[in-house]
């Protein structure tokens, strides 16, 4: 009998996290100063980080239960930068919500690691396995600001229609199962590429795809499944609503590009499906959002929106729409999390949202912070040359290619809706006296201040100079087996 | 040589990061100098690329600068690169020119105002992103430079925010622009896709091959790039911004209207010559569009009683104009009239601007009255200004408007007639605004006591634009036509592609005949008589105009208040939107979380009672959802 070669610096990024949890949590017991925690936890994040630029096994690990491609790689990269900017916004404000820092930096690493294990996944048990690992932890984190009510109720009720959802995402895997008869992706792709129509149970497939849309469609919130988003992302702490709202999706993304490139190139009814889950997700996550006056639930349905755009990549369905995506989780994480990480800085310490009467005047008042507010904006409006611009560029241009013309053409026309609301956020810091009772946010620090900047840095530079950037997707995208 | 050409925006962006980043710390003094010093060095680059290029034979006139390598996937590649041309080249010195002469002159008009280093910053960032778009050698960074000046214009119209109405007019003019831009970024998509490129170079080479004429594709992407040049240019229907966007900053309105932003979609147009060429219906479209945008902005602004209202609806008819004259493939003289447009109309707003500074802000010219005697500089610079425009002979507007009027002639008499129509109107409401501000009697007594000449900064550009308005046109007389032979090789690929097209009449340079001159003798005779008439009607016999708008009725009701298509924009588009919206806020966000929290005075220990109320309430609805969304999405998979 032959041991099975598990080749794990496959996983070492999780191993990092998961390792640094746990001292975390026993140095919990030890350190006084809190702080210290916070930045064992930037280290470790960091530390997985490099270790994703050290080590590159193509092989597979674990049996194929695990895949560190190119695509694998890039996301992975994505959500540790996203957690690592989380936890630098983490540093300062967290005692601002809670008493329990240990905890709450463990769990952070915990759904990191789950996060990081669903973009390598590349079985449909280590898929769902991965989205438990990052649910739990995050339906914790989203109740974590004790003071706030909407912070518990926020976290009930993602935990209860996450389970819900889970259901449907395992019954999917089951169907697909029963029509393919394995859950590893490699092997689907092997087995459906020459058969598919004649497969024994065909009618199976498509079924087990469309309810695994569903159950990955509500992690990413894609409409109609996408109504716990406001509300948790108004409930959660500031910090941890940065942090979900880009990782979680980068992750997601990344397993359902996995999923559908493997799932054949030919007769894929599922991308007209995902079109009209596009147009549907996009419009009505830019109408809800155009009236909303807390920010934080704007930016819930501005981020329902993006999810619309990046879905039109998916329904593409071709590598341009594929690269398309990836740049826009990429751009996405950047320009969001420095859109949440300015609300965290002029929120109060005893607040958990912002309304937009909040920022009148603030380019007075601080001028940097609304600048570079201003400029998250505008690249999430998709104003050129910043980095918002160019991921819809990629993706719609990838709908025109696929002969998805009219989808480029709604997605457009979604776009300069969405255009009003973010402007009107400039507005309010730049056009606008403020408020009577503006009582003064406390100053942010260095740790806020450093993650606004190097988010808004790098919107600049994806935008500007994106050869790089754009080597290392198509690297990514080369090795799925799309058309 | 030109390796150097990225200085022209260098200048320019170095200014806007020094002054927004320590403007305030340097102080009126420095800024003033500092802001226009940048952009005469950027004038001075191209004017040194300018006399480079004249001493290269006509053939060698264009240049391509790459400064970095921008994107590229697959085969297909972006670099942030510049082309120098005959065409590029020509724009960068209206740009960079009259830009020059607003700076300086905004120094004496913005002195006053407490965010002065703020409007220098927006200033020079505007000619930036203007430059960056007439200078950009592919089709993104076009679009980069696009929506860099939509984005500076709203900053700028929107300058005065205190006002309501500016930071509105602010607000109306980025979002009508953006209407237009989706017109552009489509056009960018569909390039992309069926062209693999979007150097300008490379398009207009492969257009002809891989779409040939009447192509439908390229009639899609004809018809976009018209929409997105409707929006920045102001043509009909998405004009309506610009009237707006008097509510900045005059030097702002001169800037807008004369040398950046508005000129964009023409001379986007213009580099899109070979694409027009290969669908001539689009190209049929630009020119009745503007030959109709031309009319009826000139009959709202011979009812208008705002100054620079009247100086807007004119801009928008004199694009028109422009419109008109690309449109029917006479892209040189479409340019020409942009380059002499740019100086009147530069000068007809600053001094529109000197008015308004002598009288306090008074834009009324019903209160106005006699202000020649008070402000001669600016009325003899507004004289000549507003002679350029009627098209009064040997003037600059009078030889590039004919020109335009010419090739329309060819093209079909009735685009010829709704020109000669507009010419005549133009001249008329030019005079009136003459008539009724500078001459007659004085009306409002305290106005006109307090009223005074402005400072040198402000005549001195006035006097420079003047010389500019009244000499410009000698670039292009009848028979020499100097500017025409040197834009010609720019547009020499679209005359290939319309003759591919099978309308090579259309493009081909017109022969010059006995007709030139009828027509020309016509056209003077039009503006002579207009100035005749608005003299007769606003000197001699002023209740005229009025019996007139009696006797119109409903009709001058109709016209002044602007035809009501801002209300029926309001009625039809703005307003459903807000309802729906609305709607949108109150039915499908359930701010679930308000209601329930009410309920529970204190959260911990409550968690399960609230669990109780949320499952029977908002989360069985929410589960609700997800569940139909399932049903309707597996019976679409299997039926389908």
């Amino acid at each position: 009998m032959t041991f099975p070669t598990l080749n794990l610096p496959v996983i070492s990024p999780q191993i990092v996290l998961v390792v640094a949890a746990l001292v975390i949590l026993i140095a919990d017991l030890v350190i006084v100063q809190k702080r210290i925690l916070g930045w064992i936890s930037l280290v470790a994040a960091l530390g997985a980080l490099a270790t994703v630029f050290t080590y590159r096994p193509a092989s597979p690990a674990f049996q194929n239960m695990a895949l560190a491609d190119g695509l694998g790689l890039f996301t992975t990269a994505a959500v540790l930068i996203a957690a690592a900017l989380a936890l630098l916004l983490s540093v300062e404000r967290v005692a601002d919500f809670t008493r329990h820092a240990g905890a709450y930096y463990a769990l952070i690493l915990l759904a990191t690691a789950g996060m990081t294990a669903l973009t390598i996944a590349s079985d449909f048990m280590t898929i769902f396995v991965a989205i438990e690992i990052l649910s739990l932890a995050l339906y914790v984190l989203s109740g974590f600001n004790r003071r706030d009510a909407r912070s518990s109720e926020a976290a009930l009720k993602y935990f209860l229609l996450g389970a819900f959802a889970s259901g449907f995402l395992l019954y999917g895997i089951a169907l697909i199962y029963g029509a393919t008869g394995t859950t590893n992706l490699a092997a689907i792709a092997q087995g459906i590429a020459p058969l598919s129509v004649s497969l024994p149970f065909a009618p199976l497939l498509p079924l087990g795809v469309g309810l695994l849309l569903v159950g990955l469609g509500f992690k990413v919130a894609l409409v109609p499944f996408h109504m716990w988003t406001p509300d948790v992302y108004q409930g959660a702490p500031t910090p941890v609503t940065a942090f979900m709202s880009v990782g979680t999706k980068t992750a997601s993304f990344a397993a359902l590009i996995r999923v559908l490139a493997a799932l054949g190139s030919h007769d894929r009814p599922w991308l007209l499906a995902l079109a009209g889950l596009a147009v549907l997700t996009m419009t009505l996550g830019n109408l809800a959002a155009l009236r909303q006056t807390s920010l934080k639930r704007m930016l819930a349905y501005s981020s329902i929106a993006h999810a619309g755009y990046i879905v039109t990549g998916l329904a593409a369905g071709n590598p341009r729409g594929a690269e398309g995506a990836l740049y826009y989780l990429l751009a996405y994480t950047f320009m969001n999390l420095g859109a949440f990480a300015v609300l965290l800085a002029v929120q109060r310490r005893e607040e958990n949202d912002v309304s937009v009467e909040r920022l009148h005047g603030l380019a007075a008042r601080q001028p940097v912070l609304a600048v570079l507010m201003a400029l998250f904006m505008f690249s999430l409006a998709g104003i050129p040359p910043l980095a918002g611009f160019f991921a819809k560029l990629y993706v719609f241009s990838g709908a025109v290619e696929a002969g998805l013309a009219w989808l480029a053409i709604v997605g457009v026309i979604n776009s300069a809706i969405g255009a009003y609301y973010y402007l009107r956020v400039t507005v309010a810091m730049f056009m606008s006296e403020p408020a009577a009772d503006a009582a003064e946010a406390p100053k942010p620090g260095w740790p806020v201040m450093a993650t606004i900047a190097i988010a808004a840095l790098a919107t600049l530079l994806l935008g500007i100079w994106q050869f790089p950037w754009m080597q290392s997707i198509i690297q990514a995208v080369s090795t799925l087996a799309l058309r | 040589m030109f390796e150097y050409a990225w200085l022209m925006l260098a200048f320019p962006a170095l200014g806007t990061l020094i002054i927004a980043l320590f403007g305030t710390r340097l102080g009126k003094r420095v800024v003033g100098v500092l802001a226009p010093a940048m952009v005469a060095l950027s004038f001075g680059v191209a004017v040194w690329l300018f006399v480079t290029l004249l001493g290269l034979p006509a053939e060698e006139r264009s240049h391509e600068v790459t400064l970095w390598q921008w994107m590229a996937t697959g085969s297909f590649k972006v670099d942030v690169a510049l082309l120098i041309d005959q065409l590029s080249i020509t724009m960068a010195l209206v740009v960079t020119g009259v830009g020059f002469l607003i700076h300086v002159y905004s120094v004496g008009y913005m002195h006053d105002d407490a965010r002065f280093p703020r409007f220098f910053a927006f200033l020079n960032f505007f000619i930036l992103m203007m430059l960056t778009l007439v200078l950009a050698n592919n089709y993104l960074l076009l679009y980069v430079g696009w929506e860099g000046v939509g984005l500076a214009s709203y900053l700028l119209i929107g300058f005065w925010f205190e006002k309501p109405s500016a930071a509105d007019a602010g607000k109306k003019a980025f979002l009508v622009n953006r209407i237009g831009d989706f017109g552009l970024a489509l056009a960018i998509m569909f390039i992309w896709t069926g062209l693999g490129s979007l150097q300008f170079t490379q398009v207009f080479s492969r257009a002809p091959e891989v779409w040939g004429a009447g192509n439908a594709t390229v009639k899609i992407v004809t018809m976009l790039l018209l929409l997105a040049a409707t929006g920045k240019s102001a043509q009909l229907p998405l004009y309506v911004w610009l009237p707006d966007a008097m509510e900045g900053p005059t030097p702002v309105s001169a800037l807008i209207h004369a040398a950046t932003m508005v000129t964009a979609g023409v001379y986007m147009t213009a580099r899109s010559a070979v694409l027009f060429g290969l669908a001539p219906t689009s190209a049929m479209w630009v020119a009745v569009i503007g030959a109709v945008t031309a009319l009826y902005a000139a009959s709202i602004a011979l009812t208008q009683v705002d100054l620079k209202r009247i100086l807007a609806y004119s801009t928008i008819s004199q694009l028109g104009y422009m419109f008109l004259a690309v449109g029917v493939g006479a892209y040189a003289s479409g340019i020409f009239h942009l380059a002499t447009h740019a100086f009147f109309k530069a000068l007809l707003f600053l001094a529109a601007g000197s008015v308004m500074h002598g009288l306090h802000g008074e834009l009324d010219i019903r209160k106005m009255g006699n202000l020649r005697a008070k402000m001669p500089t600016t009325y003899w610079t507004f004289l000549v200004g507003a002679a350029a425009l009627a098209g009064i002979p040997l003037l600059s507007g009078f030889f590039s408007k004919d020109e335009i009027l010419w090739y329309a002639w060819q093209k079909s008499p009735v685009l010829w007639l709704i020109g000669l129509t507009t010419a005549a109107l133009t001249a008329i409401y030019s005079f009136r605004a003459v008539f009724v501000p500078f001459w007659g009697q004085e009306r409002d007594k305290k106005l006109h006591h307090h009223a005074h000449e402005s400072p040198k900064a402000m005549t001195v550009p006035l006097v420079i634009l003047a010389i500019g308005a009244a000499l410009a046109g000698y670039i292009g007389l009848p028979r020499l036509s100097l500017i025409e032979h040197w834009l010609e090789p720019v547009f020499h690929g679209s005359e290939t592609a319309a003759a591919v097209a099978g309308s090579a009449e259309a493009a081909a340079t017109a022969a010059h005949s006995p007709i030139e001159w009828v027509l020309l003798g016509v056209s003077a005779l039009v503006a002579l008589g207009g100035a005749y008439l608005a003299y007769r009607a606003y000197v001699v016999n002023t209740d005229w105009p009025k019996r007139v708008r009696e006797s119109l009725g409903w009709f001058a009701r109709l016209v002044e208040n602007k035809y009501y298509v801002d209300e029926a924009y309001t009625a039809i588009i703005v307003q459903p939107l807000k309802d729906i919206a609305g709607w949108f806020a109150r039915t499908v966000d359930q701010r679930g979380i308000d209601g329930a929290v009410n309920g529970v005075a204190s959260v911990t220990g409550w968690v399960g009672a609230q669990a109780r109320k949320l499952q029977t309430g908002l989360v069985g609805l929410y589960a609700l959802s997800i569940l139909f969304g399932a049903v309707a999405l597996l019976a679409w998979l299997v039926v389908r």
